[in-house]
């Protein structure tokens, strides 16, 4: 085959430029399954393999990769009055749309991954697959308009602390993704919490939003629509549309309950994701498909996502129970509408590296995230959403909670010696022919 | 106890019902409305299957305080799913006490043998090998020198650690070779073999009248202790042990495995002698294993008397013994059990009924790259090379000893170990293979549904021996729980190995494991850990500590 001839022969020294060879090998090893075969062990081995696997779940992620970024540019024409039906001005929201995405992406990808390589380079071991997914994961819980050395800054204390200082791909103990988005969140909190971060490119001049204005590249779009005859972004800078709070439905759940949301938003438009937000985050529909395909696939666990359902649910009751404030007061389905509950149970707690181990481990983990994802998200005063706090929570308690089923399993063992009397031990061989 | 389960039976629904009824803000507009009541319905659904295996395991534990067996009998409210969903028992196994695995994974290979026992295959030489035994010094003491004639059942070497176990010839011949591997250990002692048998006279033995001693010794004497293998870590058994239960599995799960019904057949007298002197070595029972599935037992297995039979139903390693002794009787810390393979029972039975060790062995030579994969009768250690001699398609494959996926990888010249009575061939896959990861172009066999070949369940699958990826760290949960059946965590049982944390190792049951009871997680691996490896590494560790 002249392809794989002509990579044989492109190979870099390995001794002499350790990090172009990781490089290579890392593509090359992308492109084409190696040739190695088994020493020990087994003869055969399972066609599986963490690229697969990985792949899998970027694979699941492309519905809400879609959907995310045209409403972006929904969102933002929406908010300044345009285009209000979610299909009209097509062409602009997905440009607009794309045109945030990308960079994001491109910045979490080549930062994320640029770490690992170094980092293989130096240690001398292949490129490991984890950040495809951390990568494919990022961009889709950040803030559209979140500025990109922020990102860079969030994505290098993740990679590096969290994850290369613990060993690498498998070794980390914390939900690298949700680490990133931790980090804003303590260290840059205006930029990704509050009624104003989360619809693009509206700006706050005093107490007034209005439309930021548009850049060269828009201008571009502009010449090429305005030939084909469609619509165009035109200066921009215009005043927001009557009524435009750039609220999500938790924030306004927050301050005035269940009836608050409903009077900006239609379940209709929560359950499709048509709402301001994270920029993946919003689609329920599309993110339970992604979670079904995992499901089928066995990639993801079910018993995690199941049972933080159960656990929200039954956190949704206990607080509607208590019923102090209005927020308390929203019935715990609703709470399903609002918010990332079903991105965070698909792609976030179902983290294998950071999850329960053992499969009784992995109900209780996934039980306690909803349980403390929703006390976060409804009684905390000053960050109405729970689920990244809760399951960076219990990736810490995870080990334990195996260590706890663990010690039931020794227990069993050491069970199963008491509960045998001690005659049957002792007896002496029968020695004559017995009775058949 | 039954009220108050039937009350909380009856509060839970109902308040649940009423929080749901109490919504007021019911809204009809669209199809997105139907969530609120498709999540009550789920956790509904949850809630009460809470309570009602809660409820179950306050009947089980209610009965087990009156002193019931709770795994034999049903005492669920509603039908065991292997009631309603299982397969339908067929044959000898219908209406006998049938213990089931739900987890397991048969590895469909093309290339598994026809039911019949060629022999007319011509191998001229056997060998007896050192390493087959684990634990043995690297250099045994060998008895016999090169061209020496040997009659089948003399002694060719001992372990100096052990003088009083005889390793005996099991074809009679012209030893001509005495191979050596690394450091000057003895790696196999061939013998050209007769082409007809002759056997050493064996001295009469009265098991009758005899002591368990004088039947251990001379069972030692004359080859037959060496097929006694003893668990914890799967060595020669001890002779100064009394094990707790011996364990016999009359069937072989393992990928192209043979039926071990041909290869006893026309040896039932022999086998059944052999398990008379095998409960006369134990302080408890001898258990057998037999396959629930197979619609026909060999009468051998299913009259055989003075053992005990164990019905076993389910996929690979169903057939392996570690994982019937796990269910039956396990195995506790400081305890010992023994196992056999069936033929080395009949070699056993063969010394006290004939008086000659009698090393004949039916062995099945499979896989998808022989022209004919056939039953060959031959002897203990027959040569890979002859057995295989112009049976196959072509030359790029690998040899093994034993089942692909805890066989020994062995040359052309090499031998067939000790216990083994499988010959696997299958093709080296040293190939690049374009997207091979995303795109295979070939199927092959795995647990994950990402494979849609595996999802219809299609079999004969041409496996080869590529890696299908690179080693990782452990990353993929619940893989090897999938497909082990028995109540370990294998995977914390490996982490603990890696870092020598000995009380770990024995509290999660390292004693209960050998090297083919984890075979499966190793294939099944994402990361492609050597699992086999590990476990061994462990039970060194353990045997060290001894």
């Amino acid at each position: 085959m002249g392809l794989l001839q002509f990579l044989h022969k492109i190979e870099p020294d390995k001794k002499k430029s350790p990090f172009l060879h990781t490089l290579y090998d890392g593509f090359f090893t992308f492109a084409y399954a190696p040739n190695s075969v088994t020493k020990s062990g087994t003869h055969i081995k399972d066609g599986m393999d963490l690229k697969r696997t990985m792949f899998m779940v970027v694979i699941a992620l492309q519905l809400a990769y879609a959907f995310g970024s045209y409403n972006i540019g929904h969102q933002h024409f929406a908010a300044l009055g345009l285009h209000e039906s979610f299909l009209s001005g097509f062409h602009l929201k997905l440009t607009y749309g794309l045109m945030k995405l990308i960079p994001i992406f491109l910045v979490a990808n080549i930062v994320g991954l640029g770490i690992e390589f170094i980092y293989a380079a130096k240690k001398g071991h292949p490129i490991e697959e984890g950040y495809l997914v951390s990568g494919a994961l990022i961009p889709l819980i950040m803030p559209p308009d979140l500025p990109m050395w922020i990102l860079a800054i969030s994505i290098i204390f993740a990679v590096v602390i969290g994850k290369e200082a613990f060993g690498g791909t498998g070794m980390n103990i914390m939900n690298i993704a949700l680490l990133s988005r931790v980090f804003i969140f303590f260290a840059y909190p205006t930029y990704i919490s509050g009624d104003e971060v989360w619809v693009s490119g509206i700006l706050k001049e005093g107490t007034e939003y209005v439309g930021a204005s548009y850049g060269m590249i828009h201008g571009m779009f502009d010449w090429v629509f305005s030939g084909v005859g469609w619509s165009t972004f035109g200066e921009g800078g215009m005043a927001v549309a009557d009524g435009f709070t750039g609220a999500t439905p938790l924030g306004l759940a927050a301050k005035g309950g269940w009836a608050a949301v409903t009077e900006v938003y239609t379940p209709a438009q929560m359950w499709w994701g048509a709402i301001p937000g994270s920029i993946g985050e919003m689609p329920k529909l599309f993110i339970l498909a992604g979670a079904f395909l995992l499901i089928i696939t066995k990639i993801a666990s079910w018993r995690i996502m199941l049972s933080m359902v159960l656990g929200a649910a039954v956190g949704g009751l206990l607080i509607n129970m208590w019923g102090a404030n209005l927020f308390m007061e929203v019935p715990w389905y609703y709470h399903f509408y609002m918010g990332s509950f079903f991105f965070a149970m698909a792609f976030m707690a179902t983290d294998p590296v950071t999850a329960a181990r053992t499969e009784t481990g992995k109900w209780i983990y996934g039980f306690l995230i909803g349980i403390v994802g929703m006390v976060i998200r409804v009684l905390n005063p000053a960050y109405p959403e729970g689920w990244m706090l809760a399951i960076l929570f219990m990736n810490v308690f995870a080990p334990l909670i195996d260590y706890y089923v663990l010690e039931a399993n020794v227990a069993r063992r050491l069970a199963r010696v008491k509960a045998k009397p001690e005659s049957v031990v002792e007896a002496e061989p029968q020695l004559s022919v017995s009775e058949h | 106890m039954k009220r108050k389960i039937a009350k909380i039976g009856a509060v839970l629904p109902l308040f649940f019902l009423s929080t749901s009824l109490s919504a007021q803000t019911i809204f009809l507009s669209s199809a997105a409305d139907l969530l609120p009541y498709a999540m009550i319905l789920v956790v509904a659904v949850l809630i009460l299957g809470a309570v009602y295996m809660i409820s179950e395991s306050f009947v089980r534990m209610e009965a087990r305080e009156l002193g019931v067996d709770t795994k034999k009998n049903n005492f669920s409210i509603m039908p065991t799913s292997q009631e309603m969903f299982g397969a339908k028992v067929e044959g000898p196994a219908a209406g006998q006490d049938i213990i089931y695995f739900k987890k397991g994974f048969d590895i469909k290979l093309e290339g598994s043998a026809d039911y019949n026992v060629d022999d007319n295959v011509a191998v001229s030489t056997f060998a007896i090998q050192p390493k087959n035994f684990i634990g043995m010094s690297p250099i045994p003491k060998v008895e016999v020198e090169v061209g020496d004639e040997v009659k089948a059942g003399d002694v060719i070497f001992y372990d100096k650690k052990r003088p009083a176990v005889k390793y005996c010839a099991p074809v009679s011949g012209e030893i001509i070779a005495v191979n050596r591997g690394t450091k000057r250990s003895i790696a196999e002692i061939v013998i050209l073999g007769d082409k007809e048998i002759s056997h050493r006279t064996l001295p009469q033995f009265d098991l009758d009248n005899a002591s368990r001693q004088e039947l251990v010794e001379y069972m030692m004497e004359n080859g037959a202790w060496a097929h006694i293998r003893q668990r914890p870590y799967n060595v020669v058994a001890d002779p100064e042990v009394k094990p707790k239960a011996i364990f016999i599995s009359a069937f072989d799960s393992a990928p192209l495995a043979p039926d071990l019904d041909i290869i006893i057949a026309g040896r039932g007298k022999e086998f059944q002698a052999g398990l008379d002197v095998l409960n006369k070595l134990t302080t408890g029972k001898v258990h057998l294993g037999l396959n629930a599935k197979d619609d026909d037992v060999s009468p051998v297995y299913a009259d055989a008397t003075g053992v005990e039979k164990h019905w076993i139903h389910g996929q690979h390693p169903a057939g392996n013994v570690g994982v019937q002794i796990h269910h039956i009787d396990a195995i506790n810390a400081g305890e010992k059990v023994w196992t056999l393979g069936v033929q080395d029972v009949a070699t056993i039975g063969s010394i006290f009924l004939e008086g000659i060790y009698d090393a004949e062995r039916v062995v099945v030579i499979a896989g998808a790259e022989l022209n004919q994969a056939k039953y060959v009768a031959t002897y203990l250690g027959a040569n890979m090379g002859d057995l295989v001699n112009n049976n196959l398609k072509h030359d790029h494959v690998r040899f093994i000893s034993g089942d692909v996926l805890s066989g020994k990888q062995k040359a052309k010249e090499q031998f067939l170990d000790f216990y083994d009575d499988q010959v696997s061939v299958i093709t080296e896959g040293d190939e690049y293979e374009m997207f091979g990861w995303l795109v295979p172009q070939t199927a092959r066999p795995s647990i994950s549904p990402t494979f849609l070949s595996n999802v219809i369940g299609a079999g004969g699958y041409v496996a080869n021996t590529n890696t299908h990826g690179e080693g990782r760290a452990f990353v993929v949960s619940g893989q090897y729980e999938q497909v082990m059946p028995m109540d370990i965590y294998p995977e914390h049982l490996m982490k603990s190995i890696l870092v020598n944390d000995l009380e770990r190792m024995e509290g999660l049951g390292i004693y209960e494991l050998v090297e083919e009871d984890v075979a499966l997680c190793e294939f099944v691996c994402t990361s492609k850990q050597p699992v086999q490896e590990i476990l061994r590494e462990g039970l060194t560790t353990m045997m060290d500590q001894e």
